[in-house]
């Protein structure tokens, strides 16, 4: 009794990772996932990986959603995901990717940690429900 | 998760807040949020180790500029030496719960900086939850060893002010040449400010809001005044008589801030640090943190009883069963909370004899 109710809610960090000024994606995604009910922390433009690292282990989220459209993945989330290793935060966040993202580069995404990427055209159900599937049990 | 897993999880995380690891204060604010298993432990075995930090409220209405402002105000602390951590709360969607929290966009200035702990929060509309997790929040950052502490929100409704009131020193951010924003300030804001900064003094209007505000001020010590003479107890804000309002020896200062640029923020933490050796030097701080933690016991005395009672009325059918009556004018709302509280009644006289 005393414990109280536990109110576990879904956390969420929409980032926009280097030098890709379009978030109009971002946003949807980000409102779409505050209509699903849960908690959806936006970084902003023009962020960079180390920013990205800081916000995902501050706000300890369950999901990392990276919005990119300027074909930098190979380079950028590979840092993003080394810097959650350094913070033990890399094994219970799931991570996701919305963006253009050649089929070749996917598959070396998905090796590197990431759980899925998500292309131009997915409907925002699949992704809600994507994240309510796979997100971390802790 | 099994009770003895929390246990086990609730010491390391402890042990890992003490030691400074940043993933482990992540935790440890998340299961504070969430009323996780054991966090209750967790936030008893921290208390011991609070009491280090000073802790600023800032509050307005919004796009007076105060994230931008906290940004700032985190970066003169940093080149000062001193450590960080800031809760941003906004509000959640009421109906489906969730939330977009975007004061994490105007953090720009401390990028890379873990020694800036930001994190943000969401009401989300638990019975007096927030300024109850809030406030556990912040015995974490304190318990991590933050030498400043900022607590960001909107200053909209009661819910917020009483999470302001979690603060050693409340700062009120107003923008100039909104007649509203000063209007705002009527319904509650005012009383609980020590610090008023007028943002965006670059603008136009800033002397007329400027003077505005004194003008409110000066009201606000008058009536303070008439209050006493008439109680004399000052302004009970405070729902059980316990005198939380202002500290009438304090005169609430404005500062002119251009929070974007920088300007006027050093002046800002000068008057802050005045204001905390006042509350030290006049014993104020030590009023106000005993008026908090009076509250906070009888806070969390609310919620455990209210979650007994709700077990209370599951025996007698359930709080539908106990409305059919009432709807059918069989009983009314008062017959019905004697039956459910009588036993109780009965239980604390007879412990007393």
């Amino acid at each position: 009794m005393s414990a109280g109710q536990e109110q576990r809610t879904i956390r969420c960090l929409v980032a926009k990772v280097g030098l890709d000024g379009h978030d109009r994606g971002a946003q949807v995604i980000a409102r779409a996932f505050r209509d699903a009910g849960f908690e959806v922390i936006y970084s902003g433009l023009h962020r960079a990986p180390e920013e990205i690292v800081q916000a995902a282990v501050q706000e300890d989220v369950d999901v990392l959603g990276i919005s990119i459209l300027s074909g930098a993945h190979n380079t950028l989330i590979p840092k993003v995901i080394e810097g959650l290793k350094q913070y033990g935060a890399f094994e219970d966040t799931l991570i996701i990717v919305g963006g253009i993202v050649p089929d070749d580069d996917r598959r070396e995404l998905k090796e590197a940690g990431v759980a899925e990427v998500f292309g131009p055209g997915t409907p925002m159900s699949e992704t809600v429900e994507f994240v309510r599937k796979h997100v971390p049990d802790r | 998760m099994s009770d003895a897993d929390a246990d086990a999880d609730a010491e390391d995380l402890v042990d890992g807040v003490l030691d400074g690891d940043h993933r482990a204060l992540a935790r440890t604010i998340t299961k504070i949020e969430n009323r996780a298993p054991g966090y209750r432990d967790l936030v008893s075995s921290l208390h011991a180790h609070t009491g280090g930090a000073e802790v600023v409220g800032v509050t307005g209405s919004p796009g007076a500029g105060k994230s931008t402002l906290v940004d700032k105000l985190a970066t003169r602390y940093r080149d000062r030496g001193l450590t960080v951590g800031v809760i941003a709360v906004d509000p959640s969607s009421p109906y489906s719960g969730g939330a977009v929290l975007g004061d994490r966009i105007r953090m720009a200035s401390n990028i890379g900086d873990m020694d800036v702990f930001f994190r943000s929060m969401s009401a989300r509309g638990q019975l007096g939850g927030l300024s109850t997790a809030t406030g556990d929040a912040i015995k974490a950052l304190d318990a991590f060893g933050k030498d400043r502490i900022i607590v960001e929100t909107v200053g909209a409704g009661q819910n917020e002010v009483d999470v302001v009131r979690t603060a050693d020193t409340v700062v009120v951010l107003v923008q100039p040449g909104s007649g509203d924003d000063v209007q705002m300030l009527k319904a509650g804001i005012l009383e609980i400010g020590d610090v008023f900064v007028v943002n965006k003094a670059d603008m136009d209007g800033v002397r007329t809001t400027v003077s505005d505000l004194q003008e409110m001020l000066h009201m606000r010590d008058g009536t303070t005044a008439v209050d006493a003479g008439h109680h004399g107890s000052g302004m009970a804000v405070g729902t059980d008589g316990e005198t939380t309002g202002t500290d009438r020896d304090w005169d609430p200062r404005i500062v002119e801030t251009v929070a974007t640029e920088g300007d006027g923020v050093d002046d800002l933490i000068d008057t802050l640090t005045d204001h905390y050796d006042h509350l030290r030097t006049s014993g104020e701080l030590d009023r106000r943190q005993r008026a908090r933690h009076a509250e906070e016991i009888r806070r969390l005395l609310r919620s455990a009883a209210a979650e007994l009672l709700e077990d209370e009325l599951d025996r007698y059918g359930g709080i539908d069963a106990l409305v059919d009556e009432v709807q059918a004018r069989e009983t009314d709302p008062y017959t019905v909370v004697d039956r459910v509280l009588d036993p109780l009644v009965d239980c604390i006289e007879r412990s007393e004899d």
